[in-house]
């Protein structure tokens, strides 16, 4: 749609050869609020002479900065009308510049998905991709009376996501706020492509490789999104101004752009690009993307294909391919199954089911952390960052508790060398975090607390012996929480004259970068008082504070994560154990794309650990639970796992990236020589049905015994605790949409829609 | 002349005589001014966002300035609460990116803020506290009108400390028609005819623009605009247009909304330093302070009070008022500028007298006209260097005036720190003083 003459209403064309027109698809759009393009014409001469007046549009939803503008067919109607407007104008020579702008700390935040998602047929996705193409391309399209290009301006305020950002790529300059933190394109993380201009604009902007890194390698390290100054060094932004005066200096800089006062030089790197290198940089994203992926979403190999025809298509090639990945993309399961996991983690997560009245919370003013070990110094150095109130620590002996003071001490210290906390609040920090043996002590032990933890070995009777102690020092309101990944809480809590204030709260390591907290409330019974309001309340306030999300689930074995992961463990390592070769059984569940495998796994979260929760569970469920010979007997032997060289799996989990090629793996010589395994190997493809039904059946069993209110709370769980890939839109989805639910359980786990094409 | 403190430390010895630095006037910005109210240029404008933007368009046009040097930021307000509170100085300096080391602070006198600012760092970097400073002034009469939240103590009336109509800014100017009844409604009028036309020749001269910021300011539904120009000023207006309108302090009366100054937005700023800095600094200046007053009136009469304060200061610095070639008047009301010139001896449509109009035409943004008026003498002094001295005058709620008096640098007779008959008193203040 390159045209000399400005078409008064572009945006219309696109009923000539789709099913859908703009104004139809805008009767469909779902999405909670529309976005206006008001503009106005300003005066640009002040600032240069020569500059002439600017048509400057800006994007607003008419909501709080917190709630982000995005695009949605309705506000392209919006668009349309106003660059007809502007079109006129600029026909007329009464402006000769347009600009595009956001409302206060907001560019725009691209489209809505949720009013994506109410699209149900190729058709209509089809036109939605366009009806984009058509407005947004019209900002870098306009002409001058003359019938040359009317220069255009995007100055980007703040927030610029996926179209948003696509609006600024549209435009012939762009200026960004140095206050702008949030820049990229995430789309492919969530099942789309950026395909409003995005692969076919941004690679002739900046560079292939450049591109690639926003398109595809920021999605796969964990949505790393970029700041203002890192947009404008790579540029995308043409300069950086700062946010104070933000819109009138980028106003300043178009006019002196416009009079010729500035400069603005660019390459076109399609042609300054050779076909090979251009070939080579798509190649080895292609393989980044499977090394993590093994296929599992296919937005990303789309992306890159439309990336690789930027060297040489034709802005109309270019937007019409983008048009059927879109098309195809926006109807797929994948995507729908992102924004199923999207909308767990951004809004079911601030509004955690269940969780009572949070009027009801009480104060935390001291606390007490229980153990002086790993676990318990993660917990005290959390505790004390994000409560900023005194945090006492205590153990069996002087030695084991200097050395748990020290540990959380040194880890501050080592935070502030980092320049992750300022000097003040290390100092701040580490005067917070004391250790005792003498809890009763009035003065330094746990007297007045109002929050206790333990995280102490994990054995019943060891946990109820806390307890007691504790229950004869703090008050009867003090809540007693229990980090124990596996036993039962109101086990715990039996003998204490005020077992409703006891209450699970499960973190996952690391407890710095996992940011889930199972909740555990426990079952009231005639002998014994459950989890109060006033305890479970207090521990969502400070699940809240700690930056966490908490999930409500009840006191069941291993609740709920560990109880899936040790269910799926368990059949891989049944599988090994019966003579499935090491690398057909950990490398089984590779086309899901999970940030890890099952062997790496376990070596993280430590086999004396998995093999206790695995016997706790055979306890509870001895069917469906069993303690692999093999691991007991790597635990016996004192070995950190399976594979030989296997020592970065710490490391690479706390980076979120995943270790690859386990095909090519050797298992470690020491392990070999403990192993016993029988003669029964199964294919890849049996393991990996064996350990989804498995899944489906704990989610199923999971269910009825109402461990969670919601199947939501499972995936969100596993998206939060474990990082399972929010591209399969957590478990249930895939379960779901691969057929396995129904297989293994007779029916699906969410209804048709909820995280699917809706019929 | 030396900075006076930098050798003072020593451990033996009795501190060296102080000395007194020139002050000079180096650059002055101001925002366009608005109509306050819903439909205002700035409704939903914050007031400090225009102070910073004043603050910030100083330092972008004056890159010999290292921000750091900047040793305080005075900002005048009225009313010193919501967008205009938290000590607007301080707050407008950390807004507009200002190292953390410069500070600020908050000042009030009513409509002559903004002057107050100038003169009271002024007199800070006289004796040597200060090296450059920011002083402007800010008033969002939309965001806060005149008299909210205020509590006039009740032994102001019920002890007749002032007339209950003092209170009443277009009452006193009423009392002061009443007071010099050769002053009519038909004078008035006349005079603000004058005024607008002076502004709109002024602007369509390319005069007023040089000395704006532009300011992007937001409308719900609206967008983001740019205001480049003055809302306020109503171009064509007539004698006859003014006759008609009504006169809301008293039936009757001569004071209507033409011949005054109405309800605005805006703020002002401008860079001052002494004279020595900005010669380190290879700033300009382009006006040196001769000296201030302030003066008292009765409060039911506060716009005669640039009268006494003009003599005052004339009585001080020994510059006789016929040496004075320009003279910038804020125009609260008509007639306490037409009290002023006729108590001068000089005639309503003088060229001397506001040449570019006055807030009457372009607005008072009460807190923050003192600043606009010294700008637009600097300009009159770059454009006329035969004129060697200048006033920039205004009366004061409560019955006060201000008058400052300053001299062109590009004058013949004026060379910086001269022994010229009328430059400031150089010799020491005296010992420990």
């Amino acid at each position: 749609m390159i045209t000399t003459t400005p078409e008064p209403a572009g945006g219309q064309n696109s009923a000539q050869t789709d099913d859908v027109t703009l104004d139809e698809l805008a009767a469909l759009d779902a999405g909670a609020r529309t976005t206006a393009f008001p503009f106005r014409v300003v005066d640009l001469e002040p600032f240069a002479v020569g500059a002439g007046s600017c048509a400057l549009i800006t994007m607003d939803d008419g909501a709080e900065p917190t709630k982000p503008t995005t695009l949605g067919p309705r506000a392209f109607v919006n668009l349309r009308d106003t660059l007809d407007e502007v079109a006129a104008l600029a026909a007329a020579g009464t402006v000769s510049s347009v600009a595009v702008t956001g409302k206060p700390f907001v560019f725009a935040a691209g489209a809505d998905l949720l009013g994506v998602s109410a699209i149900a047929t190729r058709g209509q996705a089809r036109a939605m991709a366009r009806a984009g193409h058509d407005q947004l391309r019209r900002l870098g399209e306009l002409r001058t009376p003359g019938g040359g290009a009317l220069p255009s301006f995007a100055l980007v305020n703040g927030m610029a996501l996926g179209g948003g950002l696509e609006v600024a790529l549209q435009c012939t300059y762009r200026t960004v706020s140095t206050a702008a933190g949030r820049i990229g394109l995430p789309e492919v993380g969530l099942g789309l492509v950026p395909g409003w201009g995005g692969t076919q604009l941004l690679p002739r902007l900046i560079g292939v490789q450049a591109a690639l890194q926003v398109i595809v390698g920021n999605p796969l390290s964990g949505g790393r999104l970029l700041t203002g100054a890192e947009a404008v060094g790579l540029g995308i932004g043409d300069v950086a101004l700062e946010p104070a005066d933000f819109i009138e200096e980028s106003l300043r800089w178009a006019a002196r752009v416009l009079a010729g006062d500035v400069v603005v030089t660019r390459t076109d790197h399609a042609g300054a690009t050779a076909e090979q290198d251009w070939d080579a940089a798509v190649n080895a994203a292609r393989a980044q993307a499977w090394s993590k992926l093994h296929g599992a979403a296919p937005a990303y190999g789309r992306a890159l294909d439309l990336v690789a025809l930027a060297r040489t298509a034709d802005r109309d090639t270019g937007f019409a391919a983008e048009d059927e990945a879109l098309a195809d993309l926006i109807v797929s399961e994948e995507f729908r199954s992102a924004v199923y996991a999207f909308d767990l983690t951004t809004r079911r997560a601030k509004r955690p089911a269940g969780a009572p009245d949070p009027a009801l919370a009480r104060p935390v003013t001291r606390i007490g952390v229980v153990g002086a070990g790993l676990m318990a110094s993660q917990l005290a150095l959390l505790l004390a960052q994000r409560t900023t109130v005194p945090v006492v620590m205590t153990d069996v002996d002087d030695e084991r508790v200097r050395a748990g003071v020290a540990r959380v001490h040194a880890s501050i210290a080592d935070l502030a060398a980092k320049g992750r906390m300022s000097s003040d609040a290390a100092a701040r920090t580490t005067a917070l975090v004391t250790g005792t043996t003498d809890i009763a002590d009035p003065a330094t032990g746990f007297t007045g607390a109002d929050w206790v933890i333990e995280a102490v070995f994990e054995d019943l009777a060891v946990k109820r012996a806390v307890f007691a102690q504790l229950e004869a020092v703090v008050s009867s309101e003090c809540v007693i929480a229990t980090n124990t990944s596996s036993l039962s809480v109101a086990a715990m809590a039996q003998g204490l004259q005020h077992p409703e204030r006891v209450v699970g709260f499960h973190f996952f390591n690391p407890v710095a970068v996992l940011p889930l907290v199972e909740v555990v409330r426990t079952d009231g019974s005639e002998r014994q008082a459950g989890t109060d309001d006033a305890t479970l309340a207090t521990a969502f306030a400070m699940g809240r504070t700690l930056k966490k999300t908490c999930v409500l689930v009840r006191d069941r074995p291993a609740f709920v994560v560990n109880r899936l992961l040790m269910r799926f463990m368990g059949e891989i390592h049944a599988a090994f154990d019966e003579g499935t070769p090491a690398t057909v059984a950990d490398g089984a569940l590779e086309p899901l794309g999970l940030p890890m495998t099952p062997f790496t796994l376990l070596r993280l979260v430590g086999p004396a650990v998995a093999l206790h929760v695995q016997e706790t569970l055979h306890e509870a469920f001895p069917d469906r639970f069993q303690a692999s010979p093999n691991i007991a007997a790597i635990v016996d032997a004192g070995l950190p796992g399976f594979w030989a060289q296997d020592d970065g799996a710490q490391k690479e989990a706390q980076k979120g990236a995943r270790k690859d090629g386990a095909g090519e793996r050797a298992l470690d010589p020491r392990v070999e020589a403990l192993l016993s395994v029988g003669d029964a190997p199964s294919s890849a493809e049996a393991v990996r049905d064996r350990a989804l039904s498995a899944l489906a059946q704990e989610a199923r069993a999971m269910l009825d015994e109402g461990v969670v209110a919601d199947p939501r709370d499972v995936d969100l769980c596993l998206l939060l605790g474990v990082g399972w890939p929010a591209h399969l839109g957590g478990l249930l989805p895939y379960l779901d949409r691969s057929g396995v639910s129904e297989a293994a359980t007779g029916q699906r786990f969410l209804p048709v829609g909820v995280a699917s094409v809706p019929a | 002349m030396t900075a006076p403190t930098t050798e003072r430390a020593t451990a033996q010895g009795p501190p060296p005589p102080r000395t007194l630095r020139d002050v000079v006037f180096v650059d002055g910005v101001r925002t366009p001014f608005g109509r306050a109210g819903e439909k205002g240029l700035y409704a939903e404008t914050r007031a400090d966002d225009l102070v910073v933007r004043c603050l910030r368009e100083l330092v972008r046009r004056n890159p010999s300035l290292p921000p750091e040097r900047i040793d305080e930021v005075a900002i005048a307000a009225t009313t010193q609460t919501g967008d205009q509170g938290l000590t607007i100085g301080r707050t407008a300096a950390l807004l507009a990116g200002l190292p953390n080391t410069v500070p600020g602070f908050a000042i009030d006198r009513m409509c002559a803020g903004a002057m107050t600012a100038v003169t009271t760092t002024a007199s800070g970097i006289a004796a040597g506290a200060y090296d450059a400073v920011l002083a402007g002034g800010v008033e969002h009469m939309g965001h806060h009108p005149m008299g909210v939240g205020v509590d006039p103590n009740p032994r102001l009336v019920a002890e007749r400390i002032v007339d209950p109509s003092a209170l009443v800014m277009g009452a006193t100017a009423e009392n002061l028609h009443d007071r010099y009844p050769e002053i009519t409604r038909e004078r008035a009028d006349a005079f603000a005819v004058t005024s607008q036309e002076r502004y709109a020749a002024a602007l369509a001269a390319g005069h007023i623009t040089p000395d704006l910021t532009p300011v992007a300011a937001r409308h719900t539904g609206a967008g983001w605009d740019l205001t480049t120009a003055d809302e306020p000023p109503r171009p064509g207006t007539t004698a006859e247009d003014l006759a008609g309108l009504r006169t809301p302090f008293r039936p009757g009366g001569r004071v209507t909304a033409g011949n005054a100054a109405g309800l605005n937005d805006g703020a002002t700023a401008c860079l001052l330093t002494s004279s020595d800095v900005a010669e380190e600094l290879g700033l300009t200046p382009r006006m040196r302070m001769v000296g201030f007053a302030y003066a008292g009136v009765e409060p039911e009469v506060m716009g005669y009070g640039p009268v006494p304060a003009t003599e005052k200061l004339l009585a001080r610095t020994g510059v006789g008022i016929e040496e004075i070639g320009a003279f910038e008047l804020n125009e609260a009301f008509a007639v306490q500028v037409l009290a002023f010139l006729d108590h001068l001896g000089i005639a309503d449509d003088d060229l001397r007298g506001n040449p570019w109009g006055g807030a009457i035409a372009v607005g008072h943004p009460l807190a923050s006209s003192g600043v606009r008026l010294m700008t637009q003498l600097a300009r009159h002094f770059e454009a006329d260097p035969s004129v060697r001295y200048g006033l920039t005058a205004m009366c004061i709620g409560i019955g006060m005036g201000g008058a400052v008096l300053w001299e062109n640098p590009a004058h013949s007779a004026s060379t910086d720190g001269s022994d010229g008959p009328h430059g400031t008193d150089h010799e020491s203040a005296g010992e420990n003083a």
